[in-house]
């Protein structure tokens, strides 16, 4: 073997998204052998792991951890390119714009909960919209609506209030000590 | 919590419950489709009772349409097969009277799938 001429030099930056990417990772896969009810149904909880990033680096760096995490955790659950693949990138994509719009609400009054409701949301409107115009092209589908949103307003919010917990550890840990 | 994501939970639990009635719409979007050599002929949504008279090629059949179900309740066909099948209630179920050239399909929910594998 020769050496390669080309050298990656990865950046901080690169190494702390692929930590959080490896993370999300882990939890996508745990959550693909939880038995669901419904099938689309998923707790989502590597969405906890974008919601942390969001706040702690940023919009930039969950678009690159929540994109990582659908295409590496779709190849580790050999669902890559498949429909189950599509759906998951749509619904990552939907929730991505809604957090962009949702990071701005007045940080004071509105928290990770919000965000992650409004993630929740989104990813099931989006991933609705491809299914019935792709893969089940029947108006029954419109059926499961109200599962899902119900789903959605149930996981948005246990994400969110993870989220919430793990980011308060955070400010706790900057606080200066004895402050607590 | 912060007071806005009180507000946020409260905005998506009435958007939720907003949405439960179509879970319990039942037959909204359920019909019996009676076709004659292929062409529709009639929907019936199957949320109230009625009873129809088809033109068909031999004569005139009857349907019976009843609260989620529906049959061919008389046909002139010779051997009465579509007639004898009974009621139809489950997606896609079909009743032919081919001697008639009618067929009573049930239509519209979402189970058009035997299963999905994921």
């Amino acid at each position: 073997m020769t050496a390669s001429p080309i050298e990656l030099v990865p950046t901080a930056d690169d190494r702390r998204i692929a930590r959080y990417a490896a993370a999300a990772i882990a939890l996508s896969v745990v959550e693909a052998a939880i038995p669901m009810p419904l099938p689309g149904v998923k707790p989502g909880l590597a969405n906890i792991i974008t919601l942390v990033v969001l706040v702690r680096y940023g919009w930039r760096d969950a678009v690159w951890v929540t994109l990582l995490r659908v295409v590496a955790g779709s190849l580790l659950i050999g669902q890559f390119l498949a429909p189950g693949f599509f759906l998951s990138l749509t619904g990552a994509l939907a929730s991505l714009v809604a957090l962009g719009l949702a990071i701005h609400l007045p940080a004071r009054w509105f928290g990770p909960v919000s965000q992650s409701l409004a993630a929740a949301f989104a990813h099931i409107a989006g991933q609705l919209i491809v299914a019935r115009l792709w893969l089940v092209p029947h108006d029954g589908l419109l059926y499961l609506v109200p599962f899902f949103a119900l789903a959605a307003l149930l996981f948005g919010l246990a994400n969110g209030l993870a989220a919430a917990k793990l980011l308060d550890s955070d400010n706790l840990t900057k606080a200066p000590l004895g402050h607590h | 919590m912060r007071p806005g994501d009180w507000a946020t939970l409260l905005l998506c639990a009435a958007l939720v419950a907003a949405l439960a009635p179509i879970a319990f719409s039942g037959g909204a979007a359920e019909k019996a489709v009676v076709r004659r050599d292929g062409v529709v002929v009639a929907e019936l949504p199957l949320t109230q009772a009625r009873r129809i008279e088809v033109q068909g090629a031999l004569g005139i059949s009857v349907i019976e349409v009843q609260p989620g179900r529906a049959r061919v309740a008389a046909d002139p066909g010779p051997r009465q097969y579509c007639v004898r099948q009974g009621w139809l209630s489950q997606p896609n179920a079909v009743a032919i009277c081919a001697p008639n050239h009618l067929s009573l399909t049930i239509a519209g929910r979402a189970s058009s799938h035997d299963s999905l594998a994921y």
